[in-house]
């Protein structure tokens, strides 16, 4: 997986720990947006044919690829199902969170 | 360059390293998709600027950086400014193999960013300015933009009973852009992911200014469940309600030209914005369109 991780962000203490000028380090995720969803994409991978529509068309480009199909980053993901709606052969089904 | 030199980035090939991540976009935004499949094929060695818009208040929130490379916000109408003081400024402390991209909104680009716009492709600045269209200011709740279409029910153009919403067509932008003899220009929209890569790709290799104009969908604004966001932004491409075209070397080159469009009506009341509309606004929308289509089968190609 090609991209940032969440880090702990500590709390400045003092006012020379924090950064001079409005400026902060590029990529720094302090917390995740799993938070946001309702709906979850789940992949049936023996379906998968691995066409890639849903890794292109992800606003939030939480798929990846992983082995010959793809999988999502469910940290930060928010549901939106167009990955689910674009799918050539049906294969993410979009699930209610509290049902899992 | 010759636009068969270029090597073409595809699905399969294009890097797997995301630099716009971990955003607070609304979910299904087209914005943000568009700005993560720009950046991806751009790469890192890319300094991106944006002015006021959604994408730079969902992507810097302090202490959360969405952005993997590095980014500035910008001044609202100043954005093509900066990007050009970055372009010429990293040329002078000797980097190469860089790029300075700009992503604003509709309203930072048709309305208050035009002018430093208009400065910056005068000047032939090396960058590329890429304007996620949604069709209103949506970062500050939905009010009507030069690049609002008619009859959109907005907050400042609410949809009453004698007016139905917005009374102005969309400001043609992509033509004013062409205007200045512009080194690239195109419209693109998030309907047709690999369109938009090509174009963004073809804006990477091309010295001088680019400007690509990209139909981004807004779920919030405009009232669609978020699944559809990337359909409704393909539809609007196939009812002729936007276009997908090119400007180069002085010619207009029109990259689809259906010969039966999707229907209006459909693509129209799929969304709140413009669930309002009678029969007879609709004709006046497809009259627009028709008008607009046959200058462009007749000019342009």
């Amino acid at each position: 997986m090609n991209r940032p991780k969440v880090q702990k962000y500590v709390k400045p203490k003092h006012i020379d720990d924090y950064p001079v000028g409005p400026q902060f380090t590029a990529g720094f995720l302090a917390e995740t947006n799993a938070g946001w969803r309702t709906f979850r994409p789940i992949i049936d991978k023996n379906l998968c044919i691995n066409c890639l529509r849903c890794y292109i068309v992800c606003p939030d480009g939480v798929i990846f690829k992983s082995e010959n199909k793809v999988d999502v980053d469910y940290d930060y993901c928010k549901g939106c199902g167009v990955c689910a709606h674009e799918c050539p052969v049906n294969a993410i089904k979009m699930v209610k969170e509290e049902l899992l | 360059m010759n636009n068969t030199d270029i090597k073409r980035i595809t699905p399969k090939n294009i890097t797997d390293k995301e630099f716009f991540y971990g955003h607070k976009a609304c979910a299904g935004c087209g914005g943000s998709l568009a700005v993560r499949l720009a950046l991806k094929v751009l790469g890192e060695r890319t300094f991106a600027v944006l002015p006021a818009g959604c994408m730079s208040a969902v992507g810097f929130i302090y202490p959360q950086m969405a952005f993997v490379n590095n980014a500035i916000i910008s001044t609202f109408p100043g954005a093509a400014s900066m990007a050009s003081g970055i372009s010429v400024g990293a040329r002078a402390l000797g980097l190469k193999d860089y790029k300075t991209v700009v992503f604003a909104g509709d309203g930072g680009t048709a309305d208050i960013g035009i002018q430093a716009l208009s400065g910056a492709i005068d000047r032939n600045e090396d960058i590329i300015y890429v304007c996620y269209d949604n069709e209103a200011y949506m970062n500050t709740g939905i009010q009507k933009s030069g690049l609002t279409p008619y009859g959109t029910k907005t907050t400042t153009t609410p949809a009453g009973k004698n007016i139905h919403g917005a009374q102005t067509f969309k400001k043609n932008l992509f033509e004013i852009m062409a205007a200045h003899e512009i080194a690239y220009a195109a419209t693109a929209s998030v309907g047709y992911p690999q369109d938009y890569i090509d174009k963004i790709n073809k804006a990477k290799h091309t010295k001088g200014t680019s400007f690509i104009h990209v139909y981004a969908t807004c779920p919030t604004g405009w009232g669609i469940p978020t699944e559809i966001a990337i359909q409704i932004a393909k539809e609007a491409v196939d009812s002729g309600l936007f276009y997908l075209a090119e400007y180069q070397n002085r010619n207009f080159k029109l990259n689809k030209n259906p010969k039966s469009f999707f229907p209006v009506k459909d693509y129209l009341l799929k969304q709140s914005r413009f669930k309002h509309l009678t029969d007879n606004d609709i004709k006046i929308i497809e009259q627009q369109r028709d008008e607009k289509w046959e200058y462009m089968r007749k000019h342009w190609n």
